[in-house]
This record gives structure tokens, sequence and C-alpha cells, in this order.
């Protein structure tokens, strides 16, 4: 199975040239990923992993705990160097960045601006002393932005756009319920209008009730500001609701890739199997 | 007629499974399956149960992964081969040309009913105002009371949620229709109603595959069979 952008499936290519020329005339992807290692011991870490991601594509990344989906996802947002291997981000001005011959600040501009992250702890993705309002403005005053009323509107149209009562503008997260806090998470980050939004078990810990609350949330959002994702998940109902491909590792390696639904109604591979049919069908 | 170029043409199909978790037991479902399909035909696929009629649906939606051969979708004009083709590829297939209707909603919790109708018009850019008032349409024609309209499914009884989804199904048109057993428990009226709107689709030119367990609705709606035998080699008839 094959991740490559330039149809580089022998059978699209030979079955059809118009198909491929076709194929090949869509956009450019947002991030390419290729060979990308980074092993902190034998099958510990992430290995040889290469795709493509277009924009509005959302990538799910599905797997066993240790099995490198995290190390993955922080290699491919800038936070931690590869071994060997590369990752390319096209800019919104067409510029092609390679993240890691890049210079630190241009990575952390990116991680501001064009990007977001969610953390599995809204904790580590929030500043939990100060006012929700604070949290949503903070990445508009890093590009500039120092007009209070901008800012106080900015953080009024978040929290509620995140179905957040804007009552609750001036409250420090620390007051508010893990679903809160982590839709504040997510509308702190949309706040600058990043193109590409990485995102480590964003339901973990959450209750199935405020679970299914958030993923409608993100559903919305990705279709409707057509927001590239990679989403780091062990569930594999959250994996069917928001991603269009998966990718499955074990062991640090991608063990398979496919469309979303192909690889939970047919896996291939024998772990996809085992881990398909582990799930309890609720 | 004889000018009419196939919206979809199958040939070699070849799909097994391997069921690793069983001592990598292979089962062969699908061995070598040829046939095409024109503009407004309705092909209907005949065998017994375990056939591999739903599988040969499922490989055509590119929901399962076939081992070998060809399938060629007319997509906006161009034949498209799916047999390898890259996810994006088959996405854009099923947003503007293949559409699939089980008799299972897949349920999105809190999604209002009348959303989850509307969507696929939605995806197409269709106006918002435009694609209510056919997700209404087709809601009271099929017999959805309008008190669950912004109600979400889930707590729908069986039969509401499959009327639901194929209210869903019939909002925009395909040029490849795939029905798996679309009127099953439903009642007379309500099949009728289904029988219909297949009728409304093949005549705007959608190419109909479909499985139907149900005489009436088949001998409404079928051209030709597709004989379907276990372990023999498949041929359109």
């Amino acid at each position: 199975m094959t991740l490559l952008s330039n149809c580089p499936d022998p059978a699209i290519g030979a079955a059809d040239p118009v198909a491929s020329a076709a194929q090949c005339a869509s956009p450019e992807p947002l991030l390419s990923v290729r060979n990308v290692t980074l092993l902190y011991g034998p099958e510990q870490g992430c290995q040889d992993v290469t795709f493509d991601l277009y924009p509005g594509e959302v990538l799910g990344v599905v797997g066993e705990s240790g099995s490198g989906k995290s190390t993955l996802l922080s290699v491919l947002s800038g936070r931690n160097p590869p071994d060997t291997g590369s990752v390319v981000y096209r800019g919104q001005d067409g510029a092609t960045v390679d993240l890691y011959s890049a210079s630190e600040a241009e990575r952390r501009r990116l991680l501001r601006t064009e990007w977001g992250f969610v953390e599995q702890n809204p904790r580590d993705g929030l500043r939990m002393n100060v006012s929700a309002g604070a949290n949503i403005g903070e990445r508009l005053m890093a590009q500039g932005v120092r007009h209070y009323g901008q800012l106080r509107h900015a953080g009024l149209q978040w929290l509620r756009q995140v179905e957040i009562d804007p009552a609750r503008l001036d409250d420090p997260p620390r007051s508010f319920s893990g679903g809160m806090q982590q839709r504040l998470q997510i509308a702190r980050n949309l706040v600058s209008s990043p193109r590409l939004m990485f995102m480590d078990e964003p339901t973990g810990g959450l209750d199935v009730s405020v679970q299914a609350h958030l993923l409608d949330l993100l559903r919305g959002l990705v279709r409707e500001l057509q927001l590239a994702v990679v989403i780091v998940t062990h569930d594999l109902a959250v994996a069917r609701l928001l991603a269009d491909r998966l990718m499955v590792m074990r062991r640090s390696r991608v063990v398979e890739a496919g469309l979303t639904d192909q690889i939970l109604d047919d896996p291939q591979h024998a772990y996809s199997q085992l881990l398909v049919s582990s799930v309890l069908q609720p | 007629m004889q000018t009419m170029q196939a919206v979809l043409e199958v040939e070699g199909l070849v799909k097994t499974f391997t069921l690793h978790p069983q001592h990598g037991v292979v089962l062969n479902v699908l061995q070598s399956v040829d046939f095409s399909v024109l503009p407004g035909e309705c092909l209907i696929l005949h065998g017994e149960s375990g056939a591999g009629k739903s599988t040969l649906l499922r490989t055509l939606y590119g929901n399962y992964l076939p081992d070998s051969g060809s399938i060629r979708v007319l997509h906006e004009g161009r034949p498209v081969e799916l047999v390898g083709a890259q996810p994006r590829l088959i996405l854009e297939l099923r947003r503007n040309t293949i559409g699939y209707v089980s008799q299972f909603l897949r349920v999105i919790p809190r999604v209002k009913c009348l959303k989850v109708v509307m969507e696929p018009a939605l995806a197409r850019g269709m106006d918002a105002d435009q694609a209510q008032e056919r997700a209404e349409d087709l809601l009271r024609r099929l017999g959805i009371p309008e008190r669950l309209w912004s109600l979400a499914p889930g707590t729908f009884s069986g039969g509401e949620q499959q009327r639901v989804n194929i209210a869903r199904s019939f909002m925009v048109h395909w040029p490849v229709l795939l029905l798996d057993e679309p009127t099953a428990s439903l009642d007379e009226a309500n099949r009728r109603v289904v029988i219909s709107l297949i009728e409304e689709a093949r005549r705007a030119g959608s190419a109909v595959i479909a499985i139907s367990h149900d005489p009436a609705t088949r001998d409404a709606i079928a051209d030709r069979y597709l004989d379907m035998q276990p372990k023999e080699l498949s041929h359109a008839c």
C-alpha cells in the first residue's frame, strides 16, 4: 500500500493515463513526510514513515500504546528532530519549508500561526491561571493584534463557536470542566486560522457524552475551515467518525494504511485484523 | 443506445479474505467477476446468501479492498480506475459519482435528522435552503413525521433510521447507485415510495446495481440479472 503522491501506484497509471493525470492535477500536499525515523530503542519510537497530507484531509494514526503514534506526532509537528528522514510543509505563501533544516524560530512561528496542536491533557495546552479570553487572545497578540476590543471580540466569538457560554470569558480554565477545557484548547488554536492541526488523543479521558459533543464539534470545524488534521487516537470509533484515512502503527512501523472504512471493515494486515476484532461493538 | 458509454465496467475482479487470527483461512469470495452497466440501467445481483453479493457492492464502493482486476467508473466524463486508487480519489468518487445505500444508518451522535439527510447535498455545495427543501420533501414522502426532523436519529426505530438513510441517499444524483436491500423490512407503502425513487433516479440517468430478496421490488426495477454462484465464474445474463 502506497501513500506517496505523484501517482506512484502502477495500477492507476497503467489502467488509465487520463485518470492518473487528473489525479496528479489536484493541489499540492500540505505536508510531505519521507522515511521519518526516531528511535529510542529497538522498535521504540517510529521508523520509516512516509506519507503526504493534502489540504482538508484528516489522517488518523491508530495502534496500541507504545506503538510510536505520539513520537511520530512530535516529529511531524516540529517538536522533536528525527534521526533520519524529512518533513516538508507547504506554507500559505506556497513556499516549502523543510522543518528540520529550518531555524528553531521558524518552527515556532509555524506552531503559533499556521499550525495548531491539541494536547491530550488540556492542562498542557492551556494557561490555567489566566482567563479563557486571554488564552484565546494569546496567538493573536503574538501576531501583533494589540487592540483590546478586537481581542475581546475574538474571545467571545470563539467561545461561542466551541459552545462555551460567553459569560465565562473572564474565568480561568481551571474553573472549567474537562470537556470545556478541551474545547477551550481547540478555540485557542483555531483563532489564528491554522491550516494544519495535530491532535493527540483529543477525546481521551472525557466522558462518553462529552466525547460525542467534542467529536461533533471537531467534525463541523474540520469541514467548515477545510483543516488538514493528523489525529492520534487509540479509539477506532473516533477514527471512523473523524478520519478520511488511517495509518495503523505497530512496534514503531506503519503496518497498513488506507481509506478509513476500508481499514476498519476489511483490514489486511494480521495486526490490523486483531486490532479491529478486539473492539467491543457498542 | 449503442453509442452510450458504460458508467461502470468491471473486469476480472477478484476478492479474497485472509483471516489471520483464524489460522490464515482464505475465503475466495469473488473469482473473476465481469460486467458493465449503462446509464439508466438496473442490474440485480442474484444468488444465494453467501454468494458474495454484498461483498461485490462493498468492493465497488471501495469499502473492501480488491485483490486484482479492474473497476472503471465514469467520473465527470472520464474513466477512473478504482482498483489501487488513493483514498482521496475514492472519497471524491463517493462525493460525486458513486452512491451506496445500505439498510443501516450510521448514526452520528447529536446530529439532527434533517441535517443528516441534507449532508450529501451540502457536501456538493448545494445551497442550504434548497437542500433543506429537498430533504423535507423526501422525509415527507418516506413518512418520517415532522416532529422527528429536529431530533438526532439515534433514538429512532430501526425502520425510521432505514428511511432516513434512504432519504439521505436520494438527496443528490448519483451516476452509479449501489443498493443493498433498500426495501428490506419496509411496509408496502414505503416500499412503493422507494421503488419510485429508484425509478426517478434511473430516468435521471443513474445506473443502478442492487441486491434485493424481495420479488416485488426486483420485478419492478430489474433490467438484467448478474448470476452469482459461489465457487464458479459469474456471468451476466
